[in-house]
């Protein structure tokens, strides 16, 4: 069967996401395994392209090549001697890491694939292309955001969200506050 | 149908010749694909020359504004080649690489900062119908597409193993990320207007210019724009007089050059931003539409230029700000970004919302409710200045005071009863 260029894009953008992964935890410059994970956040940015969720791509780079991990390649550099130094790649937990990173694994696939299964059966064509209705994928951006504030949807979760957020923020301004007796 | 020269040519000219290529090639799996790649070359190429001529012009305009005449040798009267012969000097440099610095970093930076002011294009829509492509989450691809450039500072900063260079970015970063706050929601205020984060929406919904609506939003769009592009007041990413060039201290050559480059099609890009945005973007009183008898839609041309026009005039003041403003103090930069402009912007977002949902709104016509918008934001405005106003005289009260006080304890003898002309005199 001839591969669509769909299929062809989303093989090159896997194996540049995994590559990038594998750099990650294999790399002993903590710089490099930094831009890694940038590299394969992009990836998976990709991946959400191809699959139509444009809002949740742009997101995944605002928020986690923008903000994340600029984040923490300010905490590599500030707590680190990175150009001297390497640091080694595995320590006492890597069998424990493994062993989660598989039972993740198993469960990602049992659970697509018995409660959303995309794939057809063998030999079956595959019936739709997408896994939601086609009118939801033209509207998505405003589906999203009614979904957000609307009663029987997702206003509760959305509003508890944005309350954590507000108190991560206080508490940030606080801890900074400066203390009276350093008034100037 | 068949390729013919002439359709070719006329579709050339009207600006249909997507349209024209997909009717001759018909419908076959490669045609979308190489028809975004041609667009995606087409619109690169334009970014990278047009760079050339907007240094031609920045110098120029700066050295009027400040009496001097500018590039006057290279290409006849006004240096027309200056730029072209500075451009073929950057190319032939060798190509260095610091001995201390990090080769990755430091090599990737110049080109990922490249990739993404280009990257942005994407959705800036030239004229009706001629746009790379009308995204649903238009504004918020351009601003997660534009942190990237954060990436790249860091990468230019922390590759070159350099103390400047380190120090440069950091400040770049706390720039760039602060000023992003009151971009993205000064631009919020727009997509409420238009309900809609797509550029071509954003466009449709102006019968009334945003900037006439929403001044302030447009302002403070304007200003964090300065900020983000790194320009004048808000050049203390390369100050050359304190941490000599910031950043890109240990870049030369091309990979310089790049920088620059990428500084270029980021301020164009957000003059054209500003000009879809608050300015109409190709909207000509309906003109933009016209097709002849003939079938020329000679409306597109004219949409084209008119967006031309309009974004040119948003640069120029770009140019005039840098050839006017002096440089802010880092502190400044950030109080005036966290202290004023985001509880400005975050006040404005609130207000647009709950005037747009007032119940007699719903009623009211495309300008009315343009006129109400208008009266709610001079209102907002006046109120900020009459707070900056109170602030800034108690702020000089508390000086003087302190002056006073000082001036009698100088004096010595007598405290408490000071002559006016003592106090001015010290």
């Amino acid at each position: 069967m001839d591969p669509t260029i769909d299929q062809i894009i989303f093989l090159i953008v896997s194996i540049l996401t995994l590559g990038a992964g594998f750099v990650v935890v294999t790399n002993r410059n903590l710089l490099y395994s930094a831009l890694a994970m940038m590299a394969s956040f992009l990836g998976v940015a990709a991946i959400y392209v191809l699959l139509d969720a444009g809002f949740l791509a742009a997101a995944q780079l605002l928020v986690y090549i923008g903000a994340i991990s600029i984040l923490v390649i300010f905490a590599i550099m500030m707590t680190r001697r990175l150009m001297q130094s390497t640091e080694t790649s595995f320590n006492a937990q890597w069998g424990m890491g493994i062993f989660t990173a598989l039972v993740v694994f198993g469960l990602f696939v049992a659970v697509i694939g018995n409660f959303w299964p995309l794939a057809p059966a063998a030999g079956q064509p595959l019936a739709s292309g997408t896994a939601v209705p086609d009118g939801m994928l033209q509207d998505s951006i405003a589906a999203l955001g009614r979904a957000f504030v609307s009663v029987d949807a997702f206003v509760i979760p959305f509003e508890l969200a944005s309350v954590m957020l507000l108190a991560a923020m206080v508490g940030a301004i606080l801890v900074a506050w400066p203390k009276a007796e350093d008034e100037v | 149908m068949s390729f013919g020269i002439l359709e070719f040519l006329k579709s050339l000219i009207d600006l249909t010749v997507f349209d024209y290529m997909r009717g001759v090639w018909g419908d076959q799996r490669f045609v979308e694909p190489v028809l975004d790649l041609i667009g995606a070359l087409v619109v690169s190429t334009f970014c990278l020359l047009i760079v050339i001529f907007l240094i031609w012009l920045e110098r120029k305009v700066i050295a009027r504004m400040q009496d001097r005449i500018g590039p006057n040798r290279v290409g006849g009267k006004f240096g027309l080649l200056q730029t072209v012969a500075d451009v073929l000097k950057l190319l032939s440099k060798e190509m260095i690489t610091p001995a201390a610095a990090d080769w990755w970093p430091y090599n990737l930076a110049p080109l990922l900062i490249v990739i993404a002011s280009l990257l942005m294009w994407a959705v800036l829509p030239f004229a009706p119908g001629v746009l790379g492509v009308d995204l649903n989450i238009g504004l918020f691809y351009v601003l997660a597409v534009s942190s990237i450039s954060v990436v790249s500072l860091l990468l230019a900063g922390w590759g070159s193993n350099n103390k400047y260079a380190l120090l440069g970015a950091y400040r770049s970063i706390a720039q760039l990320v602060s000023y992003e706050v009151p971009m993205i929601l000064s631009l919020l205020v727009p997509i409420l207007l238009a309900s809609s984060m797509s550029t071509i929406d954003i466009i449709n919904a102006q019968t009334v210019p945003f900037i006439l609506v929403v001044p302030i939003s447009a302002l403070i769009f304007f200003i964090s724009a300065l900020a983000e592009t790194g320009r004048t007041p808000f050049d203390l990413l390369e100050a050359d007089s304190e941490i000599v060039a910031g950043f890109h201290i240990e870049y030369g050559g091309m990979k310089f050059g790049m920088f620059f480059l990428a500084e270029f099609i980021g301020t164009l890009f957000m003059s054209g931003l500003f000009a879809t945005v608050y300015l109409g973007g190709y909207r000509l009183f309906g003109l933009e539409e016209f097709v002849t008898g003939g079938g020329w839609a000679l409306g597109r041309l004219l949409g084209l230029v008119v967006f031309f026009i309009k974004m040119f005039a948003v640069y120029f003041v770009f140019i005039w700000v840098r050839g006017t403003l002096p440089r802010f103090r880092i502190d400044q930069m950030l109080n005036f970004n966290w202290k004023f402009l985001v509880p400005l912007t975050l006040a404005l977002v609130l207000m647009v919302a709950v005037v747009e949902k007032l119940p007699f709104m719903a009623s009211l016509g495309d300008v009315s409710r343009a006129g109400v918008h208008l009266f709610a934001n001079l209102l907002l405005g006046l109120v900020t200045l009459e707070i900056l106003r109170r602030f800034a005289r108690k702020q000089r009260m508390a000086q003087e005071e302190k002056l006073a006080a000082r001036a009698a304890v100088n004096s010595g003898s007598e405290p408490g009863n000071l002559a006016p002309e003592a106090v001015a005199a010290h």
